[in-house]
């Protein structure tokens, strides 16, 4: 059985234990272990269910290529799902337990798939359940959805935060074994900027692990003496427990660090994403141990064998207490080795080579262990856990020789160079044959911005696999001369294996694709790579095949009769394992999710019933709801209190753009589709803004202050998009003219006093002569009002006597509370942006994003008033010129009055007879703004209609969605006061 | 991620810190040039699968608009220059074709 | 194992400056006797100059921002718009269009280092340098007035988005954050 050694362990500390539970049942284990390591460590050896066969599963590997042991871990706001408790450090009180079982993981109903896993083969799911198509729905569908998939998704939010960090390097190497390690000593000689990061908590690696000497050395004093060595180098910074994840363009990397001493629920971040920037990348991500594909592997109880020797170095923990190696190269050995030393039983070392001799075979042999060549595991004995195995010639079909009695089995198919870091930005690999496995080519690296390569390998992850060998690689010496004897490529066990062995061997353990699978696709047709890897799902699980994807293209190789390097392989994507999407986030959740712009009147807004509505990154008021009333009884109130009054808007978010120069006025004239340079200082005009496409973008008032100097306001979501779009035309088209823009948006708070108390509102502040006679509509002044700077502009966006008046922004809320203050008793009221809308609507006044859409015209908003006819250019005239701009048959605005006196819905279709070429009624217009109008006391919209100002009085009908149709009559826009005699006032 | 460098400060930042802006070195058509004239300017682009010329601007930065020729497949950056120019600079020209032989300016 | 450690940077909003806007070729000598005649002095680019009325920070090759105390903010720009008259330059007072915040202590450098995309190692970014960047997701400016103390602007509207995303990067740091 599984258990844990009394000495040894170099990572636990056997001074601080550790309570867990697992599916409910409490565990101890000790501070430094991992939740595998702890589990093993108890002789829990099932961790989980397979994906398809719901088959028992054990723990397979040491590190982040674990496919089995996925957990759900913690609880509430703090449960994460698809955990891998190979990297999983154990805490105190840590819930976790395993995924994909149901009812329990010891007895699983799904497990009956595995019976039936002969009708269950590749592309299964695509060729059977097709048809019928209701079965689908109703019957194979919500089978699937219950047996299928791993984790569950949380339910609840992330009760934990993240953060990013921007971290900056010339030379940035991912991986501190033995070859990141002598990397870093290079680079940082050289005086580099150097960041080494190695996703361990420890040092070295392998080596420190395998004992090996290192540079004359042995492997742990050479370790100490570098990472010393480094620390002592002011230009070098190195961290453990930073997992390098993603090589992308120039020189961009991620890497993700659980932030350390974080608990869940503490104040702390739980994990930081660095986006470092670098202009060299080395790997030195070392090298991933294949599984062999014998039947049986997936047994719990079956490990790699470099892993076998991990738990037992680092946490004094044994799968079992006879292991059986089985292996196709030398480096197992060191496992027979290990778990000899360690007094463990090892009851023969199965090798698939012929005979061979090396120094580690010398070694196992003087150690009196028994190896036999040529040999193969036909299949592995036992259920839920290994009971023995039975041996065959490699050669042969499987016809059992023996059977040796044991409880596991350390498995090693060879080793691949952990390659994904140099492939993920478009490194190129090359197949080793004499190594078996893909190494990155040096002369297809990634590019980097300047056009030369910046992404390299060295050490194991370059396919240099012995110590010295990957420390001689990445110090640029000499390439001692191998000592391990060459690996067998061996891709099935044994070689002839028989379908009913073939059908189980596993070669992705998460997924469940067996070698019999790989072969079917390969039958059926789906010779590609990429094809055959989605039409298995091999390599598609959580694990991304760091396991099984070189067997899985040597067995797809074998079954088109290709070579491995005419076969191909996937493409590594980034991230090497996976992120938590709380720390893409970063900081970006919560109030901070996205900026939130704040008028300076917003405290008030806030403390005074304001509802708000996002207009661009602004929060604006949408009204001001007062106790007993519905927000739709605020609305009314506050047009009515406009109509009959005087209202108050926070105009605040306009954009309000200086133009100042020369060329200013001919600027603004090639800006605007009317006139500027002729508008008088001190006077307004509205203006509109068109793309060269010839559509509408904008619209406001623009003021011309002096003799070279205009304000141009803008929509509130506009400011900054016109303030670039002017930007673009002056520096990139038009360099030559002499004119400079400024933002003032935030410079100014504006407040509209709006309706027929205005005036006397205002002059009850004191200050600036605001008559008709010294301020007409359409003029602006400068002055003082309540001992405020201001500029006051007489114009009007609800058909009332109106004043916008615009103050430094630090004295807005001062200017604001005077208003509201002296304005009691003339029943002053704070409005929002609906009934600016209402107000705007029942003047017939458009609305940008309301109106228009970006295929809206000025002309097809009868703004013909707006543009000029003497000018012989402005942006979008000569689009607006084109033939579909100018058919008689565009939609045209007018306004619609429904016979009921109903509100029509917003965007409704007014249709026609007949139906269009896709079998639809035709189409002749629809709604853009609808609403009640208290003023009126009835609906009124606006729309845009097939010829529809030469259609007055005609009734339209607006089919509703769930039936009925609305019917309404054309009229013009304008509802209100149509002589505006108001605006006067 | 690009990293690109300001022409006017200086900065060189990632592209974060920038927006882009299409193609470069249009030809504005106004009113009375032709449709075709007219069409080609709104809306024909090369986009071609290698050097590209394209526009940007320092938006996070010093708000200017400049130009910068990129390898589309290989994301390489031969320069950026300032946008009040008709055409690529002649030197910028000479280091494409010499790292890109074969290649012609359009 | 890195150490785990916590330290706090201070994050604190400043009151309201005087700031103007100055936009003018600056290469032009007219800038340079323009910033002369009111006792200001023309930065190199991408620094930020101490003179006598004010610090003077660029900001682009034809803007500077000029900071300056509050009560001085009215008077400067319009002793710098008489002085400018009929030059093809632009003077505008924006004191109150933006935020100011103070970031101080050890660890300034990697609270900043949390939110923008700019080198801020020791040595890569020093006093007397101003970059217009952004913060998480908003623009900003930044430079150094100390060995470990910055200011940073931003727009006044954003300015409770800054100072929460800048109060929540100054919470947490370890030995594993070297910049
Ligand atoms: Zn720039």
């Amino acid at each position: 059985m599984a258990h844990r050694l009394d000495t040894g362990g170099r990572l636990i500390d056997r001074a601080a234990p550790m309570d867990f539970s697992f599916n409910g049942k409490g565990f101890r284990g000790f501070a430094g272990d991992t939740l595998a390591s702890a589990l093993l460590a108890s002789d829990q050896m099932l961790m989980g269910r397979s994906f398809k066969y719901h088959r028992p599963r054990g723990v397979v590997a040491r590190g982040h290529e674990e496919p089995n042991a996925l957990m759900n871990i913690g609880a509430g706001p703090f449960f994460e799902p698809n955990q891998r408790a190979t990297v999983t450090p154990l805490t105190e009180g840590l819930e976790a337990e395993s995924q994909n079982h149901w009812p329990s993981l010891e007895t699983d109903a799904g497990a009956v798939n595995g019976l039936l896993s002969r009708f269950l083969p590749a592309g299964f799911y695509y060729k059977t359940f097709i048809h019928p198509r209701p079965a689908w729905k109703h019957l194979f569908e919500p089978f699937i959805r219950q047996s299928a998939g791993l984790g569950r998704a949380p339910k609840e939010p992330d009760g934990d935060r993240y953060e990013h960090f921007y971290r900056f390097c010339d030379v940035l190497i991912a991986g501190g074994g033995i070859a990141g390690l002598q990397a870093a000593l290079k680079a940082g000689e050289s005086g580099a900027r150097v960041l080494l990061l190695e996703q361990a908590p420890v040092w070295g690696g392998r080596a420190a692990i395998d004992g090996d000497d290192v540079d004359g050395q042995p492997a742990a004093d050479w370790i100490a003496g570098a990472v010393a060595r480094l620390e002592a180098m002011p230009n070098v910074a190195l961290h453990t427990g930073v997992m390098v994840s993603g090589v992308y363009d120039h020189g961009y990397v991620l890497a993700a660090q659980p932030v350390p001493g974080h608990r869940p629920g503490s104040s702390t971040s739980r994990e930081r994403l660095w986006r470092i920037r670098t202009d060299w990348v080395e790997v030195a991500a070392g090298a991933i141990e294949r599984p062999l594909s014998f039947a049986g592997n997936d047994i719990p109880g079956v490990m790699l064998a470099g892993a076998v020797r991990d738990y037992l170095a680092d946490f004094a923990v044994v799968a079992g207490a006879r292991t059986v190696v089985v292996t196709n190269n030398d480096d197992a050995y060191r496992t027979a080795l290990a778990l000899h030393a360690a007094g463990q039983a090892v009851p023969a070392i199965i090798d698939a080579r012929a005979e061979t001799d090396s120094p580690l075979i010398a070694a196992v042999r003087e150690a009196g262990l028994r190896i036999a060549f040529g040999t193969g595991i036909a299949q592995v004995v036992g259920g839920k856990r290994v009971t023995g195995v039975r041996l065959c010639p490699q050669s042969g079909d499987g016809t059992m020789t023996e059977e040796i009695r044991c409880d596991a089995v350390a498995m090693s198919g060879g080793w691949s160079p952990a390659v994904h870091l140099f492939s993920q930005c478009g490194g190129k690999l090359t197949w080793d044959a004499d190594q078996a496995f893909f190494r990155p080519d040096p002369e297809r690296a990634p590019m980097s911005v300047d056009g030369t390569p910046f992404v390299f390998a060295v050490g194991a992850a370059n396919g240099h696999l012995e110590s010295a060998a990957a420390q001689a690689d990445a110090a640029g010496t000499p390439i001692p001369a191998a000592t391990e004897a060459l690996i067998a490529p061996v891709w099935r066990m044994p070689a002839q294996a028989p379908v009913k062995l073939r059908e189980k061997t596993w070669l992705d353990f998460q997924n469940d694709v067996k070698v019999s699978d790989v072969q079917l696709a390969a039958r059926e047709g789906f010779e590609s790579v990429e094809h055959a890897k989605r039409y298995t799902t091999l390599g598609m699980a959580t694990d991304q095949g760091k396991l099984s994807n070189v067997n899985g293209l040597a067995v797809l190789g074998d079954a088109l009769g290709r070579e491995i390097p005419q076969v191909g392989t996937t493409t590594f994507r980034p991230p090497y394992v996976p992120l938590n999407m709380g720390s893409i986030a970063g900081e970006a959740r919560g109030p901070i999710f996205q900026p939130l712009r704040k008028t300076p009147m917003d405290a008030w807004h806030e403390s005074h019933g304001a509802h708000w509505e996002p207009v661009g990154h602004w929060r604006r008021p949408y009204c001001f709801q007062r106790s007993g009333e519905s927000m739709e009884d605020a609305v009314a109130r506050e047009i009515l209190s406009v109509r009959r009054e005087v209202g108050l808007l926070d105009a605040s978010t306009l954009g309000k753009i200086l133009v100042k120069g020369p060329d200013a006025g001919r600027f603004l004239d090639m800006l605007y589709t009317n006139m500027m340079s002729t508008l008088a200082p001190g006077r307004c005009r509205y203006g509109l803004m068109c793309s060269e496409n010839g559509f509408l973008m904008d619209d406001g008032v623009v003021a011309r202050i002096d003799d070279d100097t205009w304000l141009c306001h803008t929509t509130t979501g506009g400011a900054d998009n016109i303030h670039g779009h002017m930007e673009d035309w002056l520096q990139t088209e038009w360099w030559d003219w002499k004119v400079w823009t400024q933002n003032l948006t935030e410079q100014f708070a504006q407040i509209a006093v709006v309706g027929p108390n205005a005036r006397t509102l205002l002059e009850r502040l004191g200050g600036m002569d605001l008559s008709a006679e010294a301020l007409p509509f359409m003029r602006w002044a400068e002055g003082e009002i309540a001992g405020i700077p201001a500029r006051v502009f007489r114009i009007s966006f609800s058909g009332e006597l109106s004043y916008e008046i615009a103050v430094p922004a630090g004295r807005g809320l001062e200017l604001w509370e005077r208003l509201v203050a002296e304005g009691a008793d003339l029943g002053v009221a704070p409005y929002g942006t609906e009934a600016l809308h209402v107000l705007r609507a029942e003047k017939g006044f458009i609305m940008i994003g309301d109106e228009t859409d970006g295929t809206v015209i000025p002309q097809d908003l009868g703004l013909d008033w707006a543009i000029s006819k003497k000018k012989t250019d402005y942006l979008g005239k000569a689009a607006q010129a084109r033939a579909h701009m100018t058919d008689p048959e565009r939609w045209k605005l007018v306004g619609l009055e429904t016979l009921d006196g109903t509100v029509l819905p917003d965007g409704a279709y007014a249709v026609t007879e007949g139906n269009n070429e896709l079998g639809q009624r035709n189409m002749i217009g629809r709604v853009t703004s609808s609403y009640r109008s208290p003023t009126l006391e009835r609906g009124i919209a606006m729309g845009l209609v097939q010829r529809g100002p030469e259609r007055m009085g005609e009734v339209l009908d607006f089919p509703l969605i769930g039936g009925g149709v609305t019917k309404a009559r054309i009229a013009s826009p304008v509802f209100y006061d149509p002589e505006g005699e108001r605006l006067h006032g | 991620m690009l990293l690109l460098t300001c022409p006017y400060c200086g900065v060189t930042a990632e592209e974060t810190e920038f927006a882009p802006g299409g193609a470069a070195h249009l030809t504005r058509a106004g009113p009375g040039e032709g449709d075709d004239a007219l069409e080609a300017y709104l809306f024909h682009r090369a986009n071609p699968k290698g050097v590209h010329f394209e526009r940007w601007r320092h938006a996070y930065g010093c708000g200017k608009w400049f130009l910068a020729a990129r390898d589309t497949v290989t994301m390489e950056v031969f320069g950026t220059y300032p946008a009040q120019v008709s055409a690529p600079p002649p030197e910028l020209i000479d280091t494409i074709r010499t790292k890109r032989p074969g290649w012609e300016p359009a | 194992m890195a150490e785990h450690t916590v330290a706090i940077t201070r994050v604190e909003r400043l009151p309201q400056g005087g700031m103007i806007t100055l936009r003018a070729d600056l290469e032009a000598q007219e800038a340079v006797d323009l910033l002369g005649m009111v006792g200001l002095a023309m930065p190199e680019m991408r620094r930020i100059a101490d003179t006598e009325a004010g610090q003077v920070a660029w900001m682009s090759p034809d803007e500077l921002l000029i900071l300056c105390p509050p009560e001085r903010a009215a008077a400067l720009a319009a002793q710098m718009a008489e002085a400018c008259a009929g030059e093809h330059m632009l003077v505008a007072e924006v004191s109150d269009a933006r935020a100011r915040f103070a970031i101080a202590g050890p660890t300034s450098r990697q609270t900043l280092a949390k939110l923008c995309p700019v080198d801020l190692a020791p040595g890569r970014f020093e006093p007397g340098e101003i970059r217009r960047t952004r913060l998480a997701q908003v623009a900003c400016a930044l430079w150094m007035t100390g060995p470990e103390a910055f200011e940073l602007i931003c727009f006044r509207s954003v300015a409770d988005y800054a100072e929460t995303a800048l109060n929540t990067a100054a919470t947490q740091f370890d030995a594993g954050m070297s910049l």
